[in-house]
């Protein structure tokens, strides 16, 4: 190629890598993780989603080679909806950040959900599980990746349902996310000729759970709706098994179960469980070939599938920025929901016009303590739901993007 | 005084120029803060009661204001003054059960009673819980003015702050002001005097109360968000730690100590629990060797009240 | 079933007892403040932190030793009671001729700091603590299926209490810190060291306190949060025991948890708040306290 030729080369790949930072604000990348990184959700997303979240930077950079200069930083929101405003509106007006991810804990991500659409940034929650999120809080500026209390009621809801668990008495967590489970998965019983016999409220991480357990053990319900996550559901789990609560015949749903809570729980007080995830790392060699990656920048531990969201939705995140050419926040989500999604933690899905992204569900019972061969060597899979049949349908929500 | 207006001038020159440097958010957040610490030293500075329970005037005027302005479609100075007026109610409520006793007592009574407040609005369903009263319009003040342009906000919370603190100011050094620091001096000799201390002292409450409420009120439409942080004891020391911090009984006290522990949080924010461990050390060093606080100390420097 | 004004009976019980092994940590709990606040007039904010050392030494004993349930519940009391010890002769000595009110804000701040500084280490989740093997298990009692570690809880501090008030009121030591209490002056003239005295009466305190958090600890999950909101609702239960009255304190502490129990059953909303409610009438009837003398 003669001089000049390479020279205008030159010239105009630095034009063209110019015009690609030149749409990219402050000529960074800024992606917040932002979560509960010291109380009851800690494990399942914590410091672990800010390892998923740069090894997806990583990993993005190198098979794709492209130019963008991408940065992450992560903040602690305590589960406090002021707490995480505040933290978010920092971030997108002075720190310029462009994307905040993971946000478990219902009230917060709605309080984020909020702001995002208001200065115009990227929401990808992949934490919390309020169906809302793409229902009537839905918004063009938010994608809700991992899972939703529609999925996890007719998930587990349904399936205990069909197998003869038709009395229901709910323990439910009293903030948006336990509400949104706990009426998701009455409407799934009803529908199925169960019936509801009552609920309790119980305040976000509790520590004691015996006057609950005592009400819905003289219910006498066949089954007892677990709507709440973390560290009450562990705690409800145990203090369950303290009051004779299965011996004396009534079963357990815990209606959102992490692995990292089955670890906690240990297999000899979990096994029997019936849960619904969206990811579970021995599934096939590409989710296996991951965890191996992921465990040693999480102390060891196998990632939840809060973990494996946060990677998947970091990838898709920047593929768009890249494809999109922009950090645009509107903008960035619309390509979202143009391009297709295909990585081997979720295998191949969509994001829809309401925000949901969707993927396969599978049903997951937790093994006997004499069934588990190696460490985290914890599911049965019981049932996988297509993707399109696994989340509630578009037009149900109540979303005004749906057309 | 002189001192008084130089000090009051120096306050008003830093908030209207700061915003040019330094994130408005923040200071509003300073601003409203140091409304409701000003509010609160009122009752224990000049008053001499210390009062544990005080975010639940901040909290109970957030909700209400937060409330109004979304479920109800009120104005900002409707919903602010709407927010104001349920803490006053409040302060006459709980302060017609708090005054019967001094000291420790009162107290342990106020903390008590806030923490019957939350757990209230904990249970009450317009609250929203855990989740808080989220997405509360700023609205258009007087209908002309949008609020949601940042500086039309900031303008607001300053005038705001501006005149509860002159309203403070001016009962501090009225004869009301002097005869309810002779009550916290020796409330016997203010008896025998003919004064009726139990009336000075629940004005004084509810006072303080209203204030702390127009503080609560502002700030839940500045941050759009009345959450259940606001009523929580917490808050309530954190409030005492800003009076204690900045000098108690001292006009511009309350003022430095606001806006040294927000500061302290907003940078010691990505340390966790930290801020906790630091604040607490705080209160021990004041309570041990400073009890005069910053302004307290920089007033005996110069030998003239601050 | 039998039903009581439409609620099954079985339930009621249940709540009862329920309720009765809550009100023996307030039982416990409010002991050790009653005795503080009678000796040294001082509102011991820190008792919440307190109860939390007890239950973290005991967690810590257990997994950096290997010591185990039953040890502990000696060992973790003296271990915080000396802490309780180190605080009071440093720091809250000096505050002794100020207004009470310092006492409580130093109190305040130091749980700040105990609290903040746990809540660093081991995040707001709680650690797991095994109930003691000879204590697992329960009796189904008809209307309920009762785990013998809480009917221990219940016995165990029913005993303490009842020891306490015993020593305090019936003994010779407890008539001298009786008479300490009302006037310092004349009893240290009378050569007994009485700022030792006061010492040991805060180490002691602070020790029921810890004690109280060993008992918990297998049921209440050990979090560096533990304490701080029930410390609360305990002082709610002095005020209406009445501030300095041991007898009071360990009534109420028991009474109110009964009545809690009641509220879950009958009108769970109020539940959180029924003790509170409770302050605000004996104040405004009898602002003593119902066995207060002040």
């Amino acid at each position: 190629m003669s001089k000049w030729k390479k020279l205008s080369a030159a010239v105009a790949l630095a034009l063209c890598a110019g015009g690609v930072q030149a749409q990219i604000s402050g000529g960074v990348v800024k992606i917040g993780v932002l979560n509960d990184m010291s109380s009851l959700y800690a494990d399942i997303g914590g410091p672990g989603s800010v390892a998923a979240a740069k090894m997806a930077v990583e990993d993005f950079l190198k098979s794709s080679k492209s130019g963008l200069k991408v940065e992450v930083v992560f903040a602690d929101h305590q589960n406090k909806p002021d707490v995480g405003s505040q933290i978010a509106r920092q971030w997108y007006d002075v720190d310029g950040v462009d994307a905040i991810f993971d946000v478990p804990n219902s009230g917060v991500a709605l309080a984020i959900n909020q702001i995002t659409k208001d200065k115009g940034k990227a929401f990808i929650n992949t934490g919390a599980a309020s169906s809302d999120l793409t229902g009537k809080a839905c918004s063009p500026n938010t994608v809700h990746w991992l899972y939703d209390t529609w999925m996890l009621a007719h998930g587990t809801g349904g399936a205990m349902v069909k197998t003869g668990g038709d009395t229901w008495f709910f323990l439910t967590a009293d903030y948006a996310f336990g509400h949104a489970l706990e009426r998701d998965t009455a409407e799934v019983v009803k529908a199925n000729g169960g019936k509801v016999l009552g609920a309790v409220r119980h305040p976000l991480n509790t520590q004691d759970f015996s006057s609950f357990l005592l009400q819905a053990q003289s219910s006498k319900a066949k089954v007892i709706g677990l709507a709440n996550a973390g560290g009450d559901t562990v705690n409800s789990i145990k203090q369950a098994s303290e009051f004779g609560i299965t011996k004396g015949g009534q079963q357990l749903a815990g209606l959102l179960v992490f692995l990292t809570d089955v670890h906690g729980l240990g297999l000899e007080k979990a096994q029997g469980l019936v849960l619904t995830e969206t990811f579970y790392w021995d599934m096939n060699d590409g989710t296996r070939a991951w965890a191996k990656r992921f465990a040693p920048l999480n102390k060891g531990q196998y990632p939840s599938m809060d973990h494996a969201g946060v990677y998947a939705a970091v990838l898709h995140y920047l593929k768009a920025v890249a494809s999109a050419k922009t950090d645009d926040g509107t903008k960035v989500i619309a390509e979202m929901k143009r391009l297709p999604t295909d990585d081997p933690l979720f295998g191949k899905g969509r994001v829809r016009q309401d925000g949901r992204k969707i993927h396969p569900a599978y049903l997951f019972e937790v093994k006997k303590p004499s069934e588990s061969k190696y460490a985290y060597d914890y599911y049965k899979l019981r049932a996988t739901i297509p993707a399109e049949q696994a989340f509630r349908p578009e037009k149900e929500g109540g979303c005004d993007l749906v057309k | 005084m002189k001192h008084h207006r130089i000090a009051f001038l120096v306050m008003v020159a830093v908030f209207v120029l700061a915003p040019l440097a330094m994130y408005p958010v923040f200071l509003m957040k300073v601003m409203c803060f140091a409304l409701f610490a000003c509010a609160f030293n009122l009752l224990i500075g000049y008053g001499g009661l210390l009062s544990f329970g005080h975010a639940m005037f901040l909290g109970t005027a957030g909700y209400a204001s937060a409330h109004s302005a979304k479920l109800w479609g009120f104005a900002p100075e409707f919903a602010i003054l709407f927010g104001t007026a349920a803490a006053a109610l409040l302060g006459i409520a709980t302060g017609l059960i708090a005054i019967r006793r001094q000291g420790i007592y009162f107290a342990m009574i106020t903390l008590a009673l806030a923490q019957m407040i939350f757990f209230f609005y904990l249970q009450a369903k317009f609250t929203g819980g855990e989740d808080g009263i989220q997405a509360v319009p700023r609205g258009r003040l007087f209908g002309l003015v949008d609020l949601s342009n940042i500086w039309a906000m900031y303008a607001t919370v300053f005038a705001v702050f501006v005149g509860g603190f002159l309203i403070i100011y001016r009962v501090i050094h009225s004869p009301f002001g002097q005869v309810l620091q002779a009550i916290r001096e020796n409330e016997a000799r203010a008896t025998s005097l003919g004064y009726d201390t139990a009336r000075y002292k629940l004005l004084a409450y509810v006072l303080s109360a209203t204030l702390a409420g127009l503080a609560g009120a502002t700030k839940a439409i500045v941050f759009q968000l009345a959450s259940l942080t606001d009523v929580h004891w917490s808050m309530s020391g954190e409030v005492v730690l800003m009076t204690l911090l900045g000098g108690l009984g001292t006009v511009f006290g309350p003022v430095v100590g606001a806006l040294a522990v927000v500061s302290m949080e907003n940078y010691l924010a990505q340390l966790g629990a930290w801020v906790t461990v630091v604040q607490g050390v705080i209160f021990v060093i004041c309570v041990l060797a400073f009890r005069r606080g910053i302004i307290g100390e920089l007033a005996r420097l110069i030998k003239k009240p601050l | 079933m039998p039903e009581i004004f439409g609620i099954p009976t079985a339930a009621l019980f249940g709540q009862l007892l329920i309720g009765l092994i809550n009100g023996s940590f307030y039982a416990l709990l409010s002991l050790g403040l009653a005795v503080i606040f009678g000796l040294l007039n001082i509102i011991n904010f820190t008792h919440g932190a307190q109860y939390m050392l007890g239950a973290f030494t005991a967690y810590l004993l257990l997994n950096k030793l290997g010591i185990g349930y039953w040890p502990s519940l000696l060992i973790a009391p003296v271990v915080v009671g000396i802490t309780g010890v180190i605080i009071e002769r440093f720091m809250l000595k000096h505050l002794y001729k100020l207004d009470h009110l310092y006492g409580l804000l130093l109190t305040f701040g130091l749980a700040l700091i105990i609290q903040g500084v746990f809540r660093n280490e081991y995040g707001s989740s709680g650690q797991p603590y095994p109930i003691p093997e000879q204590l697992s298990g329960g009796h189904n009692l008809g209307f309920m299926f009762l785990p013998n570690y809480r009917a221990w809880v219940i016995v165990a501090s029913l005993v303490v209490c009842f020891a306490t008030w015993f020593a305090i009121e019936k003994t010779k030591l407890g008539s001298y810190l009786r008479a300490a209490t009302e006037n310092p002056a004349l009893v240290q003239a009378f050569g007994i060291n009485v700022p030792r005295m006061i010492t040991i009466t805060y180490g002691f305190g602070v020790g029921l306190a810890a004690f109280a958090g060993v008992m918990a600890g297998p049921i209440y999950q050990v979090s560096p949060q533990m304490g701080a909101d029930l410390i609360i609702v305990v002082f709610a239960v002095v005020v209406i025991g009445g501030m300095g009255s041991i007898m009071g304190s360990i009534v109420t502490g028991f009474g109110l948890g009964v009545i809690e129990g009641f509220t879950k059953v009958f009108y769970p909303e109020a539940s959180n708040t029924v003790i509170f409610i409770i302050m605000a009438i004996v104040l405004m009837i009898k602002p003593a306290g119902l066995f207060g003398q002040r």
